[in-house]
């Protein structure tokens, strides 16, 4: 993954055109679809795309039409080819994305994710026309506090695979995490559905870090929000070193009445894309215990 | 890889049920890591699906200790292999009880009075899933036995463990199964029963796949030699690899599993690829509800399709083929098995198959209950010891398939119509049918028929040929409508069967022959009962993987239920209508592959075609 400020070392990649709305669009050979929609300046909705993992292509939300393929396409991991004729935006696109829309409203508790009320707008979903909320199925649950650090809230969770690649191979290698079941019943898990402290979980909370619907979050950021006392728009956030070791992972402190709520990294750091270790993410309650027992 | 393993231990028979398929454990926990490390765990991977199989064979279900005790051993993360092992269907991850019928609730069956078999369970054996008992039953999507259902298969854990098929079945055959298990109940019909063209000499005559179906000992390479058998290969030996794709190429075989690829081209792409190894897959996961073919050749001739995977195997350069055979079809598995270790010991398969100098080989890949196994890239996951998700294309099968190698992967029936081919060449092959669609096709008719079972015909016979073949609906009986493809497929009416079973005549009447399901329904079958089951059947199958499928399946059966069950104003029903082909239409756009692209693919017929609800919305 290219971040911001690397300097490209590698031999440079032949240009290919293709043609997205219309407008013909120049990128580099290996670029995704949704790669040159964003040089184009086209928006395209994302749910499962992570900016620091390979594209997993789940949620569909992001499929254009590429013209000679049968069905819609997800451009989010399509590589571009010479003289691709791509439409982001036709009645077969906007359908779709609306569907994808609606069924997982209709389903997950969207209220924490990011756009997605933009989206719905956008789009003209109405999650509320599957019929009678008592019949239909959700993934209503619990959430899962088994610990003093992170909960789990399921019923926010679209099934984005980001946080079982971030657990497991792309990024933290300890695979305490997976999808288990099947279909509809298909959902994240520990095995056999073990708490937190029991599995291989080593609470780097970069799984939080990807999430893109507020199913995984800080316990401080839940115990707010239950609270009714979390308040994005009076949080600041501030980007330091962490002081714990010398590989010097950037932090953004998120803070609110000059109190830390939670900890996010920069996604585009060379050296760490976003994850931290248990200490980073964590390890902040010192800062903010001013009597010394 | 520094892996955290459950406490939790195994029992001794979980210890030799895993020692039966990995070999005793000699090593001290640890050393294996640090001295094979990563590329030993991936080298052991694929042995995750047959060691979850060896664990369920032999106590019933999958525990922590077992489960812990496999990832241990194959150096595969606890959560990693709960996820494998939660995702089919035949897998129990919590105690159940030894001894488990199956009974098949699905299309075919429902048209042989499934319904009523399920209700004379319930009310002799109790409620499905029981546990603490030493028996429970459950209701099970299609079994491929619908020649002969309402059909039942039935599981016993232990050492060994024992599988029997019983059909058609009565709920006191389910009772005895579940109280002294499946070596209770009476042996299986022949296998020829399956095909009745072969029960009169002109029938016969007409056969080319399944001509040695009930006339070989499948359990005998001597016999199969006697009718023919390994001249094929002989025949392919000598015209070189280039020669067997090119006369392959020329007879424009396609795939049979429904998605009508050039064979040829398939073959052509994966022997050009410079990437060794190359794989051969044959997808023996039949497991679309009416199809039944593939287990017919298997059980009857299973010699053919060994002999026609090595034929593959020497044209497109595949040192290794594995068929991945539905977990369901035990006689299929034993015939199989016996017939691949015969040809082993025989020298047709191994390192120097018949002193061709040539190398290749066989495994068998048990399925365990997951159709979307089916699809060409799933089926590589499932092998691989993942979750038997599919993959995104490109990239294709043929560049980067199994092991993410150039990989061939035909069905069961695709293979074998390469015997006839090395035998009379491409253009004598080509001659048969129409030139759109060469050779002959099996087609399984299944449901409100009077003779059920595999008709072989040549692509071109029209589709009320093919009924009358089997004797047409029961004598007092009409047809309502036939569904051509399976629950993937399409619905015809009854005034419509005058087409040509070919493929471009099923699309020019707008329809598709798929794997060849053609089940009969007539006027005693409940249409709004049937079209709940296809729903259920995509609902439960739904990988999960993407949100049309996952989401879409159940709400399209959720619209379905409102519209079919009970009286609501027109108005209501209006809406619902739209709520499915809304839904419908977002599924076949935007899910990652053919299970859910096809999902709503017999509803819409049944719908457009049929009128299914026509009454319900005005």
């Amino acid at each position: 993954m290219t971040m911001m400020h690397e300097t490209p070392v590698a031999l440079p990649r032949r240009a290919v055109t293709i043609t997205i709305d219309g407008d013909e669009v120049k990128v580099p050979e290996g670029a995704t679809i949704l790669d040159a929609c964003k040089v184009h300046g086209t928006d395209v909705p994302t749910l499962c795309y992570g900016d620091t993992l390979d594209p997993v292509n789940a949620c569909r939300v992001c499929v254009v039409e590429v013209e000679g393929n049968r069905v819609l396409i997800p451009s989010c991991s399509r590589k571009v080819e010479p003289g691709m004729v791509v439409n982001t935006d036709n009645e077969r696109t906007r359908h779709s994305r609306r569907m994808v829309l609606e069924l997982l409203g209709s389903s997950v508790d969207l209220s924490a994710a990011p756009n997605v009320q933009g989206w719905m707008q956008q789009y003209d979903a109405d999650p509320a026309r599957f019929g009678d909320a008592n019949t239909m199925r959700t993934v209503q649950q619990p959430v899962k506090v088994d610990n003093d650090l992170y909960v789990r809230d399921y019923s926010r969770c679209i099934l984005c695979y980001k946080c079982v690649d971030a657990c497991g191979e792309q990024w933290q290698n300890s695979f305490a995490i997976t999808v288990a079941g099947r279909g509809f019943d298909a959902h994240i898990s520990t095995e056999f559905d073990v708490g937190l402290p029991d599995s291989a979980c080593v609470y780097c909370g970069n799984c939080i870090e990807v999430c893109p619907t507020g199913a995984l979050m800080f316990k401080t950021e839940h115990d707010m929000r239950q609270a009714n006392t979390w308040n994005e728009a009076e949080q600041r956030q501030t980007t330091t070193v962490c002081p714990y070791c010398g590989v010097g992972c950037n932090l953004t402190l998120h803070t609110q009445d000059n109190t830390i709520v939670k900890v996010t990294s920069p996604h585009d750091h060379a050296i760490t894309s976003g994850n931290l270790c248990i200490k980073g993410r964590f390890g902040f309650q010192h800062v903010q215990t001013f009597a010394r027992d | 890889m520094d892996l955290r393993f459950p406490d939790a231990t195994p029992t001794l028979d979980e210890v030799q049920a895993l020692d039966s398929v990995l070999g005793p454990s000699l090593i001290a926990e640890g050393w294996e890591r640090e001295h094979g490390g990563a590329h030993r765990a991936e080298a052991l991977r694929h042995r995750l699906l047959p060691s979850l199989h060896a664990l369920q064979d032999r106590i019933g279900y999958i525990s922590h200790g077992g489960l812990g005790e496999l990832c241990r051993r194959l150096d595969v993360a606890p959560a990693e292999a709960y996820g494998v092992a939660s995702f089919y269907a035949m897998f129990s991850m919590e105690q159940r009880p030894p001894r488990v019928a199956h009974v098949c609730a699905d299309l075919a069956c429902q048209a042989l009075g499934a319904g009523a078999l399920l209700d004379a369970v319930q009310a002799e054996c109790g409620p499905p899933n029981q546990t603490g008992v030493a028996g429970a039953w459950q209701p099970s999507p299609c079994l491929g036995l619908c020649e002969r259902g309402p059909a039942v298969l039935v599981t016993e854990a232990g050492a060994p463990a024992h599988e029997a098929v019983v059909a058609p079945a009565i709920a006191t055959d389910v009772a005895v199964a579940l109280r002294v298990g499946p070596r209770g109940l009476g042996a299986e019909a022949p296998v020829v029963d399956a095909v009745p063209q072969a029960s009169s000499p002109e029938g016969r005559s007409a056969l080319v796949l399944l001509k040695r179906v009930g006339v070989v000992d499948p359990s005998s390479i001597d016999d199969y030699r006697a009718h023919g058998g390994y001249q094929a290969l002989r025949a392919a030996a000598a015209m070189g690899p280039s020669g067997v794709i090119r006369e392959v190429t020329d007879s424009n075989l396609v795939g049979r599993g429904g998605a009508a690829f050039p064979a040829g081209r398939k073959w052509a792409a994966v022997a050009g690829q410079p990437v060794r190894t190359h794989y051969l897959v044959c997808n023996a996961d039949e497991s679309e509800p009416g199809t039944f073919k593939d287990r017919v050749i298997i059980e009857g001739d299973p010699f053919s399709l060994i002999e026609a995977m090595t034929i593959c195997a020497f044209a497109t350069g595949c040192e290794q083929g594995f068929v991945y055979l539905r977990g369901e079809y035990p006689r299929a598995l034993e015939h199989l098995q016996h017939a691949i270790e015969s040809a082993r010991s025989r020298g047709y398969l191994g390192a120097n198959v018949m002193d061709l100098g040539f190398a290749f080989d066989i495994e068998i890949v048990r399925g365990a209950g997951a159709y979307i196994c089916g699809e060409e890239t799933a089926i590589f996951n499932s092998i691989e010891g993942y979750r038997g998700e599919p993959r995104s294309k490109p990239p294709f099968p043929v560049e980067a398939g199994l092991f993410g190698k150039p990989t061939v992967v035909n069905n069961v029936e695709t293979l074998v119509n390469v015997l006839p081919i090395m035998l009379h060449g491409g253009q004598a092959f080509a001659s048969i049918g129409t030139p759109g669609s060469t050779g002959t096709k099996v087609f399984c008719v299944s449901g409100s028929v009077t003779t059920a079972g595999v008709y072989e015909v040549p692509y071109g016979a029209t589709l009320r040929e093919l009924i009358e073949l089997a004797g047409g609906v029961p004598a007092g009986r009409t047809l309502q409508a036939v569904l051509l493809g399976g629950a993937a497929g399409s619905f015809v009416r009854a005034d419509e069967i005058d087409f040509p079973l070919t493929l471009e005549g099923a699309r020019a009447h707008n329809t598709t022959l798929g794997s060849g399901v053609v089940m009969l329904l007539d006027d005693t079958v409940d249409l709004p009962t049937f079209l709940r089951r296809i729903a259920a059947f995509f609902r439960d199958e739904s990988c999960g993987q993407c949100v049309p499928c996952r989401v879409g399946t159940v709400r399209q059966e959720e619209a379905l239920v409102r519209i079919t069950l009970g009286q609501r104003p027109a108005a209501e029903n209006v809406h619902d209508m739209q709520v499915l082909r809304d839904v419908g239409r977002a599924m076949r756009d935007a899910s990652i592959c053919g299970l859910g692209q096809t999902a709503w693919s017999a509803i819409e017929s049944a719908i457009d075609r049929l009128g299914a609800f026509e009454g319900l919305s005005s």
